[in-house]
């Protein structure tokens, strides 16, 4: 695969990470939310990041954008350690590092206009007014909305619309990497469908690495070429997507494979079956690695 | 490009709400000015503003000017409104005291906003030590006894107007830190603050841009109403006799005319009626500025009231509600239908809108369920699943209409033909008894003040007439059925103390509690983890083949529909696309649509591959990305 000679030079890689958040009772432990964890990314890359809520996908997306406080180990961002940067360091690195959330509702805010939302960044660069409106207008045409969009105000977007505004935003300073955090888990069937599209269709004209967080492992799948899968605040099994999402080793991705139903009732049954069957194995060899111990 | 599905999706519930003060702030003027309140307030203010900045040309006597033989005079045209005991003229003091009183109440905003506004944004945004110790501080000054610290303030300083409205603003800080700091709190972790965090804004650029918008409406909205305070809290100190004798304010001619009350109360009356005027324009348009933005909220909930209406689905008729009759007793439902669990027939749902038109969200919308039997409802949001389900369980929104059909459970109508509601009257005996219902979000489904066992028993004491005690053996066994591993614990718990996938299961657990007939589940595994929806799917499928019950399941996900229904319904923008088995439906769907909605599913695609739009194609969507591309430059 071609991906294989690109982790040469990792684009990010994350190195025995740790995330603690300081507990709120007087003396108590930490929480710690992340759990040494070591992922790699490489130019044009993408890696699907899966896991349930709370297993740590999403802290570990806020983490390498510095929305997350590192306790141990290093975020690498193109050689540099960016695991504890200045803010004036992150305004540098936010023109090759950006992000799309998952609620588009709540992640543009209500009062600004379109335009205003997506020249933000860009004047943070200090880019001047005209070559920003220029720019923005290239935006929106490259994510496919009209470009009167630019005066009109967040609540007139269906949600499909406002998270291809979202992506607009991410890609308006050409970021080497975007974090995604469930992009497309607000987003209705076919909806859903039409932003994926238009990721990869950005990967393929840009080049552009992603860091895709997800809970369904389908759309982890189709959009990855490698596959992280999380749980309880570790990565409990990392490789190539077909691998990983086909037939996967670890048992808790096993039944995380086997839980996602597929939309025909008798390949259903039998899936339905398989899980019975691999969660009786899963809990009789629980119970004999108890008596063993 | 323009998707339909993707305009037509405006989805319901996401709307952000609680920002409605900055959001709609184009229309908040033009909606002050239409209310009568709010423009009278605003033409009260500027005209005793007006004339307190042209005092100096106004008025015909300097503030002080005593004509001793002239005291105590009634009006006449050198001194329109009479003189004071002192001979001075009335109409001049009080618009020269209209100028100082109107100063100090500035000053005294102006003071608590200068303090209250910044502390409130910083505390607000970074927490920790700061608002720690500024919430001491404000506890502090929140204690102190006002008056009595303007006393001494006045003791130690002498008479000024000036240091006792500085005081003042310092004393009522505090509302403005509470308010600005509590507002703020409410967006601090909203994520466009932390998208513009990504884009490498400063903390003073995210403040300013994101956060002072939202704070704005409401300090506006405050400082009228501190205004008025200052003004009667200053007027007040110099009616007992502490302000500065010689300065004119309302204050001192209100202490003034009260001396000569017996002789010429006209004096009382005027600085009475400026101040009387003037707080009360202050407090009228406080009230009528929140009204504005309230307004503004009112008429979001109704737009969002009708989401289920995209372009082509949008068909509004006039309103034909009135035209029906309302019968008092129920017509018997076809013949031969009786058999049907639930029979829809023709249902169309819809709201009035403004312009006395009807917006339908269901059109024409017909099917049945029967016992043991799963109905699966799909659709993307705003296709109208929901409000069907909903008008089955009689859970419309008081202003929905069912502007045609009918629907009948189990041989009855409980939307005859020709009624433009459900009738409550009969369908509260059929609810949480013969229909019950398995909610999306389990966890705001459950109150989370009383325990979920006190919740599980209530209905069934109430519905089923049993005992408590009975109650309580019935609910834990339930709790048992549905698969909880430690019932008497969940019993005992609240809400919060269990996780989402454990709140589905007694929300199953209460809706079969009363051994119901037919249950409808409104995407009953939406809001939970893959794995947990497996369980649950079990769960739910276990128990309508043990209880032989009747399910309406409404969802978005094929999958889902795949594992539990027997037959399926598809829909789209209020109407009924496709119905029929569930083999059928997903295997030869007919429809266009339906065929879409498969097409989108990801499950067996080759991965890293267009979906929707072909890689080289004359799509519109194609098309512009590659435009895009072409003409793309290298940017910063």
């Amino acid at each position: 695969m071609s991906t294989v000679s690109r982790q040469d030079a990792p684009l990010l890689s994350v190195e025995d990470l740790v995330v603690e958040y300081p507990s709120k009772k007087f003396r108590a432990k930490p929480f710690r939310a992340l759990t040494d964890i070591n992922i790699t990314i490489g130019q044009g890359e993408t890696l699907g990041l899966v896991g349930e809520s709370g297993s740590g996908k999403t802290t570990l997306g806020r983490a390498v954008l510095g929305l997350a406080p590192v306790t141990r180990g290093k975020v690498i961002f193109e050689g540099n350690d960016i695991s504890n940067a200045s803010r004036r360091e992150r305004r540098t690195l936010s023109r090759d590092l950006q992000v799309v959330f998952q609620d588009p509702y709540t992640s543009l805010n209500p009062a600004l206009e379109i335009g205003d939302i997506l020249a933000e960044p860009l004047g943070v660069q200090g880019l001047q007014k005209d070559a920003a409106r220029k720019r923005v207008k290239e935006l929106l045409d490259q994510v496919g909305l009209p470009s009167d969009a630019i005066h009109r105000l967040p609540r007139e977007f269906s949600g499909g619309q406002r998270q291809r505004v979202a992506i607009a935003r991410a890609l308006a300073l050409s970021p080497k990497l975007i974090v995604c955090d469930e992009p497309v888990s607000a987003l209705d069937l076919s909806t859903q469908a039409r932003v994926l599209d238009l990721f990869l269709q950005i990967q393929r004209d840009t080049g552009v690495s992603y860091l895709f967080v997800s809970h369904d492992l389908d759309v982890v799948r189709h959009i990855s070429h490698r596959v992280a899968v999380m749980f309880r605040g570790e990565i409990v099994e990392q490789g190539l997507a077909g691998t990983v999402t086909r037939d996967p080793e670890h048992p808790y991705t096993q039944r995380l494979l086997l839980a996602s139903p597929v939309p025909d009732p008798d390949r259903q049954e039998q899936r339905r079956a398989d899980r019975h069957r691999l969660l009786e194995q899963q809990r009789q060899q629980t119970e004999q690695a108890g008596a063993a111990a | 490009m323009s998707d339909s599905v993707e305009t037509a999706a405006v989805a319901p519930s996401a709307l952000p709400t609680g920002q409605s003060g900055t959001v709609v702030r184009s229309t908040v003027m033009r909606r002050l000015l239409k209310n009568p309140l709010g423009i009278a307030s605003l033409v009260i203010l500027t005209t005793i503003a007006l004339l307190a900045i042209l005092a100096p040309v106004l008025a015909p006597f300097e503030e002080n000017f005593a004509n001793i033989s002239k005291t105590l005079a009634a009006p006449d045209s050198t001194n329109i409104l009479g003189t004071d005991s002192a001979g001075r003229d009335t109409w001049s003091r009080l618009l020269f005291g209209a100028q100082l009183t109107l100063l100090s109440a500035l000053l005294c905003a102006g003071v608590a906003i200068a303090i209250g506004l910044p502390a409130g944004l910083i505390a607000g945004y970074y927490a920790g030590r700061f608002e720690a110790v500024s919430n001491w501080v404000v506890s502090i000054l929140m204690s102190l006894p006002g008056l009595i610290v303007l006393l001494t303030i006045r003791a130690a300083f002498g008479p000024s107007v000036w240091f006792s409205m500085i005081a003042f603003g310092i004393l009522i800080s505090p509302s403005y830190f509470r308010l600005t700091r509590a507002a703020v709190q409410s967006v601090r972790n909203e994520l466009y603050v932390d998208a513009a965090r990504v884009s490498g804004l400063s903390d003073l650029s995210i403040v300013a841009r994101h956060i002072f918008s939202v704070v704005r409406a409401p300090i506006i909205i405050q400082t009228a109403a501190i205004a008025g305070v200052a003004i009667a809290i200053q007027s007040g100190l110099e009616f007992l006799g502490l302000g500065d004798p010689t300065k004119a304010t309302w204050g001192v001619m209100l202490s003034e005319g009260f001396k000569n009350v017996y002789l010429t109360p006209s004096l009382l009356l005027w600085p009475a009626l400026a101040m009387a005027l003037t707080i009360g324009g202050l407090v009228l348009l406080g009230n009528a500025i929140r009204d504005a933005l309230e307004d503004g909220e009112k008429i979001k909930h109704r737009r969002k009231r009708g989401p289920a209406s995209g372009p082509s689905g949008g068909s509004t008729t006039a309103a034909p509600a009135k035209a029906r009759p309302s019968r008092k007793s129920v017509a018997a439902v076809e013949h031969g239908t009786e058999h049907h669990l639930v029979k829809v027939t023709n249902l169309g749902v819809g709201y009035p809108q403004a312009d006395g038109s009807i917006k339908k969200v269901v059109d024409n919308v017909s099917f049945h369920v029967d016992r043991g039997e799963i109905l699966g409802i799909v659709g993307e949001s705003g296709s109208g699943k929901s409000q069907t389900a909903f008008s089955i369980l009689g859970l419309l929104p008081d202003n929905a209409r069912i502007v045609a059909g009918s629907i009948q459970f189990d041989g009855n109508y409980t939307v005859a033909p020709g009624e433009d509601r459900v009738s409550q009257e009969r369908l509260s005996k059929l609810r949480g008894k013969r229909i019950s219902y398995i909610p999306q979000e389990p966890m705001s489904n459950l109150d989370p003040a009383f325990t979920i066992g006190y919740q599980l028993v209530t209905p069934m004491v109430r519905v089923l007439g049993i005992s408590k005690a009975e109650a309580r053996t019935r609910a834990l066994k339930l709790l048992t059925d549905v698969g909880i591993v430690n019932p008497e614990r969940t019993f005992n718990a609240y809400p919060h103390e269990v996780s989402g996938g454990m709140a589905q299961r007694v929300l199953i657990a209460g809706a079969i509690s009363c051994e119901p007939d037919l249950v409808i589940a409104d995407e009953p595994t939406t809001a939970l983890d893959v794995t947990v929806q497996a369980d649950v799917l079990d769960l739910l499928r276990e128990l309508q083949q043990r209880l032989n019950i009747g399910v309406i399941l409404v969802t978005h996900n094929f999958g889902v529909v795949a594992d539990l229904c027997d037959r399926v319904a598809v829909m789209q923008n209020g109407r009924l696309v496709e119905e029929g088995t569930v083999r059928e439906i997903l295997r030869n769907p007919k429809e266009n649509y339906t065929r879409t909605l498969l097409g989108s599913m990801l499950e067996g695609k080759t991965p890293m591959t267009m979906l929707v739009s072909p890689p080289e194609g004359p799509v519109a969507h194609g098309e512009a990305s590659r435009h895009a591309s072409a003409e793309k430059e290298p940017v910063a």
